[in-house]
């Protein structure tokens, strides 16, 4: 089809596609009357079942942690994929990748965003390891957590220390650090098979106190080795694709 | 027994993570790598027949993390098995062992991602099968989709790979979240997401629009999985270019997991809630009846051996599609033993096509006319697999051909024997064409297409240098194969054991109650009447005339130039070749255009007959 | 006000779907492949909405206050990070396009035809 010809017909269609959609969506009940009951019993029954007063982490962890094991490992594929997809042939080792407009004057990093970023790298990590650690307790969990420590380490290299941020995070150690925290999860299931459990049950002391760091059982545990994942999975990720268009400047050797 | 239904999911992903975290340690030692794959996917393929073989005494039901369902609400994830999705997931293990095995020494060098990416591939098919829950479901989609991109593109060095990687991931991306869109709509209304649930659920009233909605686009991911036309442009992209023993895989069993996928859904969550079974009858056998044509009339004028395999594979998803569109459980117990026929010769086929690459360095039929009499053994091998493919007994398939047709019999729909044995027969002329001209050197070279020349001579860097002898890891797996296919079509109980299990997974009441109660209902087997499950001189008839219809049909187009004919120089199917190259444009942008004409066609259909 | 969010789903679906099918640049392509998924998160999080209620997490309230529903937000939170990561496959298919084809516009990657 010709681009015009592909307009037109997709117009036509989509048409139709929104009529029919539309119709499906007036069949909800309306927004705000969420009829339940998923929802609620597990509102209802999770702080108690699992003393974690984050009831989102304990659906994500617990109740639907098989679903988050599926989820955490599109991840490592995704990242590995994107080491499979770039990773150097024979011929590109020899030259550097050039970026296609090197002959232009590439502005040196200013003093300005080198002081802010490389301050700001600290606090970064605490952040993420907060959140990663936190997750049976507040809005916080190792998604969120893992993907605010992948942003410390980009922060490295916009502070203009591209080699200092590929000695960081070489893929080798990455694509290992992602496959241990994707590991690691799984074996924490099959842990708590060997207690003679299901799957993924919680096997490890609950905590006296919901919401404590201490409690939640494993929730916490498989939190932080998620944050981990995703982390390196992250910075993987950043690193291969900020390596296609290396640029050496001349004075940050 | 129960613990291996986890770790037959858990134990690939493991796997995979270990290869990935000893990276160092395999770098220098690529043999080790290799066989821990191995073992992982022998290992998976042994935990999986157990499992199937466990199922026959009933359905089994896994409950992840401890939490059952409480009063009928599900409140964690299960795994709902029974024989058939037990035997889809053994058969899958099965074929990525035997690709693992190939892959040895088909692959000069390679890095540790490939067998990661193999093994996480697997998991998530493996997943997708045996789960009882609908966005678990999704997310061993994804899992498996993933892994399958980046297997794509795996040969870097081409320019073929990527487009074929993007249109791959395009398309099955857009139908994946159209799915994810329905499943939050029915989520929207039953507050569930457990198959079972939802199916309860819904099941008392009439269908509305919402009930339809969500059908359908739950249905437009698996769809385009499964290569059904109109959405299936993307698969002979992604074929022509995944390295061969990946596409064992996506012929073999991933386009199949698409189907399984729809009759899960179908029967499991939308059976009783949305009735009206003649009008979704004939919508669905349109739909496979289209496809089958079209995965035909394209695999003939192919001189591209995988892509001549895989629309090879999309005319029998359609016929897949139509035994499960017939709604019976003699249909689906056709479509079941048709799947497992095929996978085992689809896999033989793609497997004898990498020898072919790795010891002659082309898969362009025009230049390899002949040059296939070096290779006796995978000859031998490929004919055979070939022959089963047009459904000669006793290979599985002509069982699943003749049971479909059965089926429709019993319908009333007497053309759909027709449909079946004349698209089997142009795809198996097909195939036995290349069989007869490239491993016998029987009649002329067919016709150069311009555009093949430039594609071919791309894909010698995919394997080893040629070497004097084929060896043996690449020989036995095509050969154990098509073995097997033989060995299935002779087994004496497959018929009642597959339609045991057909009639199980079709009963919606009895899954529902042994999911969420535990309870094991009497299977009704008594109130579906059994239909005839012995191998039937008719199936064996049906099946002879359809490869009597293939080596004649090949023979024609071999020797097309020294028939007298009233137009000399014309090929048959030169008019076909515009139309083609229209359809099968290549850029993705034609390929969602498609999906959306197909979801607003389909949307139309289901609306006026359900909805009345 | 009802319905109005999900008129919004529905249109995001179709305005990303349009650029999908309209783009000239892989990279805008994959993108809108994004806007795509956004919908479905729309759709998720209206869905699970409640009138009145608060975010299901107690650890200052007490346990029994309404909350809206976790399901959703726990799919939908797993949701967007791992499609960062598909995204940034996509993505890096889009450099290797680049590299091998030297162009970025998918019509001109007719490497298959028919």
């Amino acid at each position: 089809m010709t681009p015009r010809q592909r307009r037109w017909i997709f117009l036509v269609a989509a048409a139709g596609m929104l009529v029919f959609y539309l119709w499906g969506l007036v069949g909800l009940p309306g927004f705000g009357h969420y009829p339940g009951p998923y929802g609620d019993i597990i509102n209802a029954v999770a702080v108690g079942q699992t003393h974690a007063t984050g009831v989102v982490s304990a659906v994500n962890f617990e109740y639907r942690g098989f679903d988050t094991l599926g989820e955490e490992f599109i991840l490592f594929t995704a990242a590995t994929g994107v080491a499979t997809v770039l990773r150097h042939l024979r011929e590109e080792r020899d030259t550097a990748a050039e970026d296609e407009n090197s002959d232009r004057q590439v502005p040196v990093t200013s003093d300005a965003v080198r002081m802010v970023t490389l301050a700001f790298i600290g606090p970064t990590l605490v952040v993420g390891w907060y959140l990663a650690t936190h997750a049976q307790t507040s809005p916080s969990g190792g998604f969120q957590g893992g993907v605010v420590l992948a942003t410390a380490f980009v922060l490295v290299y916009l502070a203009g220390q591209f080699i200092v941020f590929k000695r960081l995070s070489p893929v080798d150690l990455t694509d290992a650090v992602d496959a241990i925290g994707a590991g690691s999860f799984a074996v924490i299931g099959v842990a708590a098979l060997g207690t003679g459990a299901a799957y993924l049950a919680n096997f490890l002391p609950l905590g006296s106190s919901p919401g404590a760091v201490n409690s939640a059982g494993t929730i916490a545990l498989i939190s932080f080795c998620v944050g981990i994942e995703v982390a390196a999975a992250f910075v993987l990720i950043a690193g291969e694709l900020l390596e296609q268009t290396l640029i050496i400047r001349e004075g940050d050797r | 027994m129960d613990s291996l239904l986890p770790l037959a999911v858990v134990v690939p992903l493991l796997g995979a993570a270990g290869i990935s975290t000893a990276n160092p340690l395999f770098g220098h030692r690529r043999w080790l790598l290799d066989a821990v794959a191995i073992l992982v996917a022998a290992a998976v393929t042994g935990m999986l027949v157990t499992i199937m073989l466990g199922t026959v005494g009933g359905q089994r039901v896994y409950w992840f993390a401890g939490f059952p369902p409480v009063h009928g609400v599900a409140l964690g994830i299960d795994f709902a098995v029974d024989q058939l999705n037990a035997g889809l997931a053994a058969l899958t293990a099965l074929l990525v062992t035997a690709a693992l095995v190939f892959s040895w020494r088909y692959f000069e060098r390679v890095a540790t991602y490939y067998h990661a990416l193999m093994l996480v591939f697997l998991a998530g098919m493996v997943g997708f099968c045996l789960t009882g829950d609908i966005f678990d479901l999704f997310v061993w989609f994804e899992v498996m989709g993933v892994a399958a991109y980046a297997l794509t593109a795996y040969r870097i060095e081409e320019r073929g790979p990527i487009q074929g990687a993007l249109n791959f991931a395009i398309t099955n991306s857009v139908g994946a979240y159209l799915s994810l869109s329905g499943i939050a709509l029915i989520y929207g209304r039953t507050g569930a997401l457990n198959m079972a649930q939802i199916g309860q659920a819904i099941a008392g009233h009439p269908p509305d629009g919402l009930v339809v909605v969500a059908f359908l686009l739950i249905l437009m991911g698996l769809l385009t999985k499964a290569s059904v036309a109109p959405f299936h442009f993307w698969l002979a992209d992604a074929h022509a270019v995944a390295p061969t023993p990946v596409c064992v895989l996506f012929s073999g069993v991933m386009v199949e997991l698409g189907l399984y996928g729809i009759a899960r859904v179908y029967w499991s969550m939308f059976a009783a809630g949305l009735g009206h079974q003649a009008s979704i009858t004939a919508i669905l056998l349109s739909l496979g009846v289209l496809t089958a044509v079209v995965g035909a009339l394209f695999c003939f004028r192919q001189r591209h051996l995988k892509r001549l395999l895989a629309f090879s594979t999309i005319n029998h998803a359609g016929l897949f599609l139509i035994g499960i569109a017939l709604l019976t459980p003699l249909g689906l117990a056709g479509a079941a033993v048709y799947v497992l026929g095929h996978g085992l010769v689809k896999a033989a086929l793609f497997l004898c096509v990498g020898i072919v690459l790795h010891r002659l360095g082309s898969i362009n039929e025009t230049s390899l006319h002949g040059r296939g009499r070096r290779l006796p053994l995978t000859g031998a091998v490929f004919l055979l697999a070939a022959l089963g493919l047009a459904d000669l007994p006793p290979f599985a398939l002509y069982l699943g051909a003749g049971w479909i047709g059965h089926s429709g019999d019993s319908l009333g729909m007497h053309w759909i024997t027709a449909v079946v044995m004349l698209t089997s027969a142009l795809v198996g002329a097909a195939v036995l064409r290349v069989a007869g001209g490239v491993f016998y050197g029987i009649g002329d070279p067919p016709s150069e297409d311009p555009h093949m020349a430039e594609e071919a001579s791309e894909e010698t860097s995919e394997t080893d240098e040629a070497k004097g002898r084929t060896p043996l890891s690449m020989i036995v797996p095509p050969a154990v194969l098509v073995g097997l296919a033989i060995a299935a079509g002779l087994l004496p109980h497959l018929g009642s054991l597959v339609q045991s299990g057909a009639v199980r997974f079709q009963d919606q009441a009895a899954y529902n109650a042994t999911v969420l109660a535990g309870a094991q209902l009497a299977h009704p087997v008594a109130i579906m009447p059994t239909e005839d499950a012995a191998p039937t001189l008719t199936d064996v008839i049906t099946g002879l005339g359809t490869v009597a219809a293939s080596l004649v049909l090949a023979l024609i187009s071999l020797y097309w130039r020294r028939l007298p004919v009233l137009r000399r120089g014309y090929e048959p199917g030169t008019g076909l070749v515009g139309p083609i190259r229209r359809f099968q444009s290549g850029v993705v942008n034609d390929y969602v255009t498609w999906i959306v004409i197909g979801l607003a066609c389909l949307g139309g259909a289901l609306a006026f007959t359900i909805i009345r | 006000m009802h319905v109005f969010p999900f008129v919004v789903v529905a249109w995001i679906l179709i305005v990303g779907l349009y650029g999908i099918i309209t783009s000239r640049h892989l990279i805008h392509q994959i993108v809108c492949l994004i806007v795509v998924q956004s919908s479905t998160y729309v759709l998720l999080l209206g869905v699970g909405y409640k009138t009145g209620a608060v975010a299901p997490y107690f650890y200052d309230i007490p346990p029994n206050t309404p909350a809206v529903d976790p399901v959703v937000q726990a799919l939908a939170l797993t949701d967007v990070v791992v499609e960062a990561a598909v995204t940034a496959l996509l993505l890096a298919f889009a450099v290797q396009a680049h590299k091998r084809f030297g162009t970025l516009d998918p019509e001109e990657l007719r490497q298959f035809q028919g």
